[in-house]
């Protein structure tokens, strides 16, 4: 009907490998989060010494995030724009949407860490005694709950 | 703990319970107890302290719950690389940061108007305003808490040590042979817990000061409010034509120290190296996470604007398409 408003250009190749290439960086940055690069030898791979330096991983795995998070808004509007007319998704196309969201929801959810911790605090006791302020005087005995805390090292 | 108790000794005791007396008996300040959503800051004054280690010994006390018990023989790790971290046999250690020693005395020696000057002072975490160690934890065991505390939970901590490399002042310590890890991969990931001042998170639930505070026979720390504190902060830092370290560095951080005496000078005098950090000029180490993050917001704009571009172009040539063939 409208398929004049989508075409499989070589735009829409080079915007494919430029989201392999991204989630690939992603990938490596991502794992570069947790201290195991220089355990395992990957920073002494030649080129590689960076991929140790845990502020070199997480401006280059948030560099990678502006730009996926670009496309994928971009991917999104174009297809509700003109491409669900043109194509339809398949089963494994939902899949891997399912997944992809999850990685991107909860990666929202890292980058706004303080108030991931305010949702993660609202649990824990320091709520509870602003909650009630008349319970709480120097050598009173406050509620179980309060006085342990969300956790008793 | 084998001491000897010596007049210097008995004297500082003396002091610790006089003060202590006294603190305990004055009901802490609402604002203080962490009740108004407020950060809270702690104030070091050095011109009052004396060296006399009683917050160390009131820290190692009242914490000592919270101190590592390892387990030994640890577990072999691989690959070879990978190095035992075990204080458990230097409990007793008081002159760096450890994960048994969570606050000590630094000493610095400068000259001041052609006189030596000998200063000492508390180190201990600086609870950052925007801490990296939490920030950057990959597991989100390290977290900053609403009264400005910045806290690791011992149970949920691997023992990565990211925290202290990211750490500008490199303050948490690692304990091999406790904690989750052992429960994984012991072999493979993982290297025990990092221990680090918690400024007595829990007895500020209970309406009482951190340890330190409360032993300190000179006053040398304060708690408040963070306005509250910068506010004291400047007005000595005034008065005595002083400087203020804490407010700006890192973006700013919850302990803050005034000196009579710049910084450089101090951070110059100071002995530095692991588990005894400087007092050097820190940058907000997590100011390119905060830009990025605006970037963040505004990118899928930019794709959704870019996709109804591409959208409307087509549209156009469409519609001139199908005009032409009129």
């Amino acid at each position: 009907m409208t398929s004049h408003v989508y075409e499989p250009t070589m735009g829409r190749k080079r915007l494919k490998w430029a989201y392999i290439g991204i989630f690939i960086v992603m990938a490596f940055t991502g794992f570069g989060q947790m201290p195991i690069f220089k355990r395992y030898y990957i920073s002494d791979i030649p080129g590689l010494g960076w991929s140790a330096d845990f502020y070199a991983t997480h401006y280059i795995h948030y560099l990678g995030a502006i730009l996926l998070l670009g496309l994928l808004a971009y991917w999104i509007a174009d297809y509700f724009l003109g491409g669900r007319r043109e194509f339809h998704l398949t089963a494994s196309a939902y899949v891997r949407i399912v997944l992809l969201g999850g990685i991107v929801v909860t990666g929202i959810f890292r980058v706004l860490n303080p108030t991931t911790i305010v949702i993660f605090e609202d649990l824990t006791s320091f709520s509870d005694v602003r909650g009630r302020p008349d319970d709480f005087s120097p050598g009173s005995t406050l509620p179980h709950q309060v006085r342990t805390g969300y956790h008793t090292a | 703990m084998k001491h000897a108790i010596s007049r210097r000794t008995f004297l500082k005791g003396s002091l610790a319970a006089a003060g202590a007396v006294a603190a305990s008996s004055i009901p802490l300040p609402t604002a203080v107890r962490g009740e108004t959503g407020e950060e809270l800051a702690t104030l070091i004054d050095i011109r009052k302290c004396i060296g006399c280690e009683a917050c160390v010994e009131a820290c190692k006390e009242v914490n000592a719950p919270k101190f590592p018990e390892p387990k030994k023989p640890f577990p072999k790790m691989y690959p070879s690389r990978v190095k035992v971290s075990d204080w458990s046999d230097k409990r007793d250690d008081m002159d760096r940061l450890t994960p048994y020693n969570w606050v000590f005395i630094q000493e610095a020696t400068v000259t001041v108007d052609g006189r030596e000057e000998t200063y000492t002072f508390p180190r201990r975490c600086m609870h950052c305003q925007n801490p990296p160690c939490a920030d950057l934890c990959p597991w989100g065991a390290a977290r900053k808490l609403k009264n400005g505390i910045t806290r690791i939970d011992a149970d949920i901590c691997l023992g990565g040590a990211k925290c202290e490399k990211v750490c500008p002042w490199h303050i948490p310590q690692r304990q091999t042979g406790v904690g989750l890890y052992l429960e994984v991969l012991p072999a493979l990931a993982g290297n025990g817990v990092m221990y680090k001042c918690d400024r007595c998170y829990n007895r500020l639930e209970e309406g009482k000061l951190p340890a330190c505070i409360e032993a300190c026979p000179e006053n040398v720390q304060k708690i408040g409010p963070r306005n509250e504190i910068i506010k004291e902060a400047h007005a000595i830092a005034k008065e005595i034509n002083g400087y203020i370290y804490g407010e700006k560095e890192n973006g700013g951080t919850n302990t803050l120290y005034v000196s009579p005496v710049p910084f450089e000078k101090l951070n110059a005098s100071v002995e530095k190296g692991p588990g005894r950090p400087g007092l050097q000029p820190v940058k907000d180490a997590m100011a390119h996470a905060d830009n990025l993050a605006k970037a963040m917001v505004i990118a899928p704009i930019a794709g959704i604007a870019a996709a109804a571009g591409k959208f409307f172009a087509a549209s156009k040539r469409a519609t001139r398409h199908e005009e032409g063939k009129k």
